[in-house]
């Protein structure tokens, strides 16, 4: 049986289908059977983000409105046999999409994969209850903006009424020179604000877009500082049932980060 | 000594009449008796208003009861009901009398978007985040950040002061006075603070939180709970 994690964050353009492309791409190669699911009904990015657009000939609202089986609309990797994409749909409404529906949907994923990743979209209406009722646990991604931390706040807020395990929180596009100058709020100041605890952070780096318009998650990279990062955060995930471990896993992760800034600068 | 007790007594004080009212008759007889004995006065029509206070005694009366005595006095004129006393209260306006003087403790992150509100006064242990808003009829106390809205006094009670560990609120407001933040963030939010609002400036001052013994001795002591009473 495995688990479901949705990947929210309340404002758009904050990294959400990025974040979700990458773990799931990480857990994957760490030999973990995953199915990403995008709940963006009518705005679907994840597929592009993968690579698989081509491949879409099912979607979520078909498996929904039963003009096909799950496994029919189920889109495997072209790199793993363990990755699984399930497709939004482009052409249909946000209300074709019920809570109900997901959770179905995610209960029948779980006993095929340990992990399934949701992709939230932005906003915090219909779409984004679809896209927790069917999680177990949740990611909040913010960027060091105000904005953005406003609504990750406002979304944790909102996840605590959920039926789900208290949030976590991805910090991404850390742009560590503003962050020296203080124009960029400092991950300390952001976890004392949200009081959650922190999964990870992530650099700002143009490899992500690079690989994001390759179709190839930056995870796949050996060697960039994005692909660490991610391949970091979901080893955090797996490891979780150890707190303490993760914990100094994730000092050690802050402490390796700036080491590669110090290079760097 | 008369064993029949007058039902309704009048006695003139220099803040004009007292009526006591026996509280062992009927309320009916309470209301007939009323009626006659004021009529029987004949009251000059140059003479100023004269107040009325009302001792009930241990007799407990509803709104209604009470609307029906008002409506009593007023059908003649010259007089005006200031006060209705009474010794006894239900056990709802007790309780109720309790809920507003009562301190609610509560463990939470008040977070963007959301509202928490009690009556009576509020112990917040945990922070108020921008966006978030906290509103009491009492005091607002915070053991952590406050960085949202606090709403302390909201049904008018400007005797009710907000602290908190740590003060950088978007905006305060006790009763119906607010003050804000100032626009340019130099202000970097202060350690051990409290907002309360000034007698003479009218307005919500915010100082540090030692001041609060001498700007609001009651808040420590037994009057306390006469506050809100």
């Amino acid at each position: 049986m495995g688990e479901s994690i949705v990947i929210t964050s309340g404002k758009g353009g904050v990294g959400k289908t990025t974040t979700t492309a990458n773990l799931g791409t990480a857990l994957a190669l760490m030999g973990k059977k995953v199915c990403l699911v995008d709940t963006d009904i009518g705005l679907r990015n994840l597929d592009v983000v993968m690579g698989l657009e081509n491949r879409i000939i099912y979607d979520i609202v078909d498996v929904i409105q039963e003009r096909c089986r799950l496994k029919q609309a189920l889109i495997k990797d072209k790199r793993f046999e363990d990755l699984s994409l399930l497709p939004a749909a482009q052409t249909s409404d946000k209300s074709d999409l019920t809570p109900e529906g997901m959770v179905t949907i995610v209960q029948e994923l779980k006993q095929d994969y340990d992990y399934i990743l949701i992709d939230c979209p932005a906003g915090i209406e219909q779409g984004y209850k679809n896209a927790v009722a069917g999680a177990d646990k949740a990611i909040v991604v913010t960027t060091p903006e105000k904005s953005s931390v406003r609504d990750a706040d406002r979304i944790i807020g909102l996840l605590e009424q959920e039926d789900v395990e208290p949030p976590r929180l991805i910090v991404n596009r850390i742009r560590n020179h503003m962050v020296q100058n203080g124009d960029m709020l400092d991950v300390d100041e952001i976890v004392t604000i949200l009081s959650i605890d922190l999964l990870g952070i992530v650099a700002d780096d143009d490899e992500v877009i690079k690989a994001s318009n390759h179709g190839e998650p930056v995870a796949f990279q050996p060697n960039t500082k994005a692909a660490l990062a991610y391949r970091n955060i979901s080893r955090r995930i797996l490891g979780e049932s150890v707190p303490l471990l993760s914990l100094e896993e994730n000092k050690s992760f802050v402490s390796k980060v700036k080491r590669f800034f110090g290079i760097r600068s | 000594m008369s064993t029949k007790k007058q039902v309704v007594t009048i006695k003139g004080t220099k803040d004009g009449l007292t009526l006591h009212i026996d509280d062992t008759c009927s309320f009916h007889d309470v209301l007939f008796e009323l009626d006659r004995k004021i009529s029987g006065n004949y009251v000059d029509e140059d003479q100023p208003m004269i107040t009325v206070n009302i001792q009930l005694g241990n007799r407990y009366l509803d709104e209604d009861q009470k609307e029906e005595l008002r409506e009593v006095i007023r059908r003649h004129n010259k007089l005006v009901i200031d006060e209705i006393h009474s010794n006894v209260i239900t056990k709802d306006e007790a309780h109720e009398w309790e809920v507003d003087r009562a301190v609610n403790p509560i463990f939470k992150v008040i977070r963007s978007g959301q509202v928490l509100e009690v009556r009576g006064d509020l112990l917040l242990v945990g922070d108020v985040n921008p966006g978030g808003k906290i509103v009491a009829t009492g005091n607002i106390y915070v053991m952590g950040n406050l960085r949202g809205i606090a709403h302390a006094g909201v049904n008018g009670n400007t005797k009710a002061v907000i602290a908190a560990s740590y003060m950088k609120p978007n905006q305060l407001r006790i009763a119906d006075l607010l003050s804000r933040s100032p626009d340019y963030d130099e202000a970097e939010g202060a350690y051990m603070e409290c907002g309360y609002v000034d007698d003479k400036e009218e307005k919500i001052i915010i100082d540090r939180l030692q001041l609060l013994t001498q700007k609001r001795p009651e808040l420590a002591g037994v009057e306390r709970s006469m506050l809100n009473g």
